[in-house]
């Protein structure tokens, strides 16, 4: 699909000489080497060490730093319940380095001799070189001691992260699967981020079994489409996805309206916290947006888990319904990016004007929602965060004479915005 | 217009028609119409029994008994041989594809019959949109539906889903206005539907199978809960219970004899048990279930219900309001009254309105319209115990497309411009139509 497609967008034509630049990758464009500085016309849509949020150990590096910050500045987001298990950041599954983090590891599997591990490979996608293990006996050749196998040194082991497996995924119609959610981020500081309404689950073809003589069988766990259209059940009308709008309607259904409400909510509260995490590293250079796909899965307590951050969702097409949907996140996301169809200027403010949204909704003003926030009205600390957020959420400084009621009304429910307008 | 007229000339011959069909089914086939497993086989299913989707046996040489647009034909072809000039005048005027002239209600009837969904009540579908504030209506909506629901109030649950069914309390509501309540006898009962199952395969079972894979398992909604639809209609089809329903149905459920015996009565068993064949497209009946119940027994009693108080008149020729027969008159009657232009267009073209409509009826919608919007409309037909607002529906969305309607110049470009309906919304239209629109 090319942007020409696009309404609005047409490509220039031959005869003006305008600067060719060859595709390559975003770490070519920002390296010394190139010497290629990007001028004030061009945006790109990645963030140069975009790596920090989207490789899977760097992503749980950063969040375990983030919470320990918190931690030390006493800040009430950090709490930890009496098993030592944060209250508000729990949202990644105990996850261990390998090779580095071996022994740690060992310990930790030791406490739990019973559970199960997912071994994913840090610097590939679309599922693959995933599986699962329950024996420390699978993982031998990470072991920093190895002797076993003499021709593997230790530059050459590939790099892993091990994390405690969710056996207990919600399941619907007894099949696992996972939600992928596209979040476009403009700016990180101040962090400004977009969530797109039409996200999609992607079920498994297989019923989900925890058994054990199934841990090999990579149909029944890993949701990724890449894999499962190779199943034999898969099927190429409906491509297994469901809108998120069929899950919101089917859990209201079934478990009611606020648990609901609940859970959509701790799913944008653990994506801005991601982002709020890496925001401090991140190269957050003028020249940049980038639109990611985030992998959540949610357990059967109903809890949300962030499994990992893509920085280059698919954007081709399963199903009939999947290339709309795709076209209209490019056309939206494009849109804010570049405002008003004009000629791109990196020093623009980065505030778009609500009506060019599209179906994405404005996910800043996160301390306004979530577990932390509903928690941070009661401790009466509301102000000092708002004081501590970032220009984005200036705005609603001015609002805070206002009675915060009910978390300001109709942002819980399907299809509304979270930006919520205060009565 | 009695029923028994119907009864004994054209729903007679419908009858045997099907059973014919399915009788040679079986004779090519060389399957038995029943037989009981081998235990090996018996454990075999009994394991699979939460994964029936996954097992793939040779369905190629089945068909449907017959799709909806074969039980068009049959229904266009009924004459009333009693018909004599004195009734209704405006009837020699009707020009649409049934010829029967039954009583069915003008737009001031409706708006009558309708009266809670005019203009000034709230209406789950419309004044909960996000445009709207919830303390308008909403709020005070779900509050009384709470209350309904804490009392236990079955006919006040009728009155009050009339106005819509807020989403967390559906399952309940609808299941409170059925009567249904899972006691451990209905637990018990559906368990020994199951074992029978289990002992014995009907031919039937094939024929459900089929449908499930050609429809549900291809539905972008509904391809979730394939499972789930094998355990309802599969035990469906042995629920002799069922029967009961046809003592006000004027169908009568089809016959098998035990072999050599044709003809005693003694010797009759019904078939299949539940005296119900499935057509093509059956299994949606089911499938909008699922969103709302996940446990077998509930979901398989709220079903059962749904189709002896419901279902069943879509498929059988009756002379009854919320009948077929009289839905697909109410539907062109509508049309040819209050949107003569567009009628006369289409059939001009030779696009018969009911051609396309029929199968939009036939199935309560299911499989046209998303399924939040499936779940606004049926919980209009518990309260207000008819199906005729399937009629009213389909005409609303005649007019809501009549402006490209009028342009087409064919059948199959009337098709398209009707293909999609996903994203409709019905209670809008329902009320644009009957309350918004000059008459």
């Amino acid at each position: 699909m090319t942007v020409r497609t696009l309404s609005g967008w047409s490509q220039p034509p031959r005869a003006r000489p305008w600067p060719r630049m060859s595709v390559q990758t975003i770490r070519n464009v920002f390296s010394v080497e190139a010497g290629y500085r990007l001028s004030d016309d061009q945006i790109v849509n990645h963030f140069p060490n975009h790596y920090e949020l989207t490789r899977k150990d760097l992503m749980v590096k950063n969040i375990k730093r983030y919470r320990k910050e918190l931690e030390k500045e006493g800040s009430p987001l950090a709490e930890k319940d009496e098993n030592g298990k944060y209250l508000y950041l729990d949202f990644v599954p105990v996850t261990y380095m390998l090779p580095a983090d071996y022994n740690l590891f060992v310990e930790e599997f030791r406490k739990s001799p019973s559970s199960t591990w997912i071994m994913k490979p840090c610097g590939k996608a679309q599922g693959k070189g995933i599986f699962l293990i329950n024996k420390l006996s699978q993982i031998k050749k990470w072991s920093r001691d190895s002797k076993t196998s003499s021709f593997v040194t230790q530059s050459t082991k590939e790099a892993y992260v091990i994390s405690l497996y969710i056996n207990n995924p919600l399941l619907i119609g007894g099949r696992k699967f996972d939600l992928r959610l596209y979040v476009l981020v403009s700016t990180y500081r101040p962090l400004r981020c977009y969530m797109y309404k039409l996200g999609f689950c992607r079920f498994c073809t297989v019923k989900y079994t925890p058994s054990t003589s199934e841990l090999d069988n990579m149909f029944v766990h890993l949701t990724n489409v890449a894999i499962q259209k190779h199943g034999e059940d898969y099927n190429h009308i409906h491509g297994g996805k469901w809108t998120v709008n069929n899950l919101r309607l089917y859990l209201e259904s079934t478990r009611g309206k606020e648990v609901t409400g609940k859970l959509f909510d701790e799913i944008h509260w653990i994506i801005v916290q991601s982002l709020k995490a890496v925001a401090p590293v991140m190269n957050n250079d003028k020249h940049c947006f980038e639109c990611y796909g985030y992998d959540i899965i949610i357990d059967d307590k109903l809890k949300p888990w962030l499994i990992e951050v893509n920085a280059s969702p698919s954007l081709t097409s399963s199903t009939a319904n999947d290339r709309i949907l795709k076209y209209n996140l490019i056309n939206d996301t494009l849109n804010i990016a570049v405002p008003n169809g004009e000629i791109p200027d990196c020093k623009w403010n980065k505030s778009p004007p609500k009506e060019v949204l599209g179906n994405y909704e404005i996910l800043s003003c996160t301390f306004l929602h979530g577990p932390g926030a509903r928690m941070l009205m009661e401790r009466g600390s509301y102000d000092e965060e708002l004081a501590q957020g970032d220009g984005a959420d200036r705005e609603l400084r001015s609002r805070q004479g206002q009675s915060l009621g009910p978390r300001g009304g109709r942002s819980r429910d399907s299809g509304r915005t979270i930006l919520t307008t205060w009565k | 217009m009695t029923l028994t007229v119907l009864k004994s000339t054209s729903q007679g011959s419908w009858e045997k028609r099907i059973l014919k069909s399915l009788n040679s089914m079986c004779t090519e086939l060389s399957i038995p119409l029943a037989r009981k497993r081998p235990v090996g086989e018996q454990k075999e299913l009994l394991n699979k029994w939460n994964e029936m989707g996954t097992d793939e046996p040779d369905l190629s040489l089945f068909r449907p008994v017959y799709a909806p647009k074969d039980f068009l034909e049959v229904l266009i072809n009924l004459r009333n041989p009693n018909y004599e000039n004195g009734d209704s005048l405006s009837f020699r005027t009707h020009l649409g594809l049934i010829q029967v002239p039954l009583k069915v209600k003008d737009i001031p009837e409706l708006k009558e019959f309708f009266v809670e969904l005019g203009l000034t009540t709230g209406q789950l579908g419309i004044d909960d949109s996000t445009q709207v504030p919830p303390e308008l209506f909403e709020n005070e909506h779900v509050r009384i539906g709470q209350k309904v629901l804490a009392e236990q109030d079955s006919a006040a649950a009728q009155q009050y889903i009339r106005q819509g069914s807020p989403t967390a309390l559906r399952a309940e509501l609808w299941a409170l206005i059925l009567n249904i309540s899972s006691q451990p006898e209905d637990i018990l009962y559906y368990e020994q539907l199951k074992t029978n199952v289990i002992q014995h395969d009907l031919l039937v079972d094939s024929l459900i199978y089929k449908d499930v894979k050609l429809t549900a398992s291809n539905d972008d909604y509904y391809f979730v809960f394939e499972d789930y639809l094998y355990q309802v209609l599969l035990c469906f089809s042995r629920d002799t219970s069922v029967l009961g329903h046809f003592a006000y149905n004027s169908a009568s459920p089809p016959k098998s004899y035990i072999r050599g015996k044709l003809g005693l009565e003694e010797y009759a068993v019904f078939y299949p048990p539940n005296g119900v064949i499935p057509f093509h497209g059956f299994s949606m009946y089911v499938a909008p279930l699922c969103f709302l119940y996940h446990e077998p027994s509930k979901l398989y009693q709220i079903f059962r219900e749904m189709y002896v108080r419901f279902f069943f008149r879509l498929h059988s020729i009756s002379s009854h309001p919320s009948g077929i027969v009289s839905l697909c008159l109410l539907f062109e009657t509508l049309l040819q009254t209050y949107l003569p232009q567009l009628f006369y267009h289409l059939r001009e073209i030779g696009a018969q309105p009911l051609r396309i409509s029929f199968k939009w009826m036939v199935r309560a919608f299911s499989g046209y319209l998303a399924t939040d919007q499936l779940l606004l409309l049926w919980d209009r037909i518990l309260g207000y115990n008819s199906l005729e607002i399937l009629a009213v529906l389909a005409a609303a969305v005649f007019a809501f497309r009549a402006v490209n309607l009028m342009e087409v110049t064919s059948l199959a470009a009337a098709e398209a411009v009707l293909a999609d309906l996903s994203t409709l919304k019905v209670m809008p239209l329902l009320q644009i139509f009957l309350f918004a629109t000059v008459t």
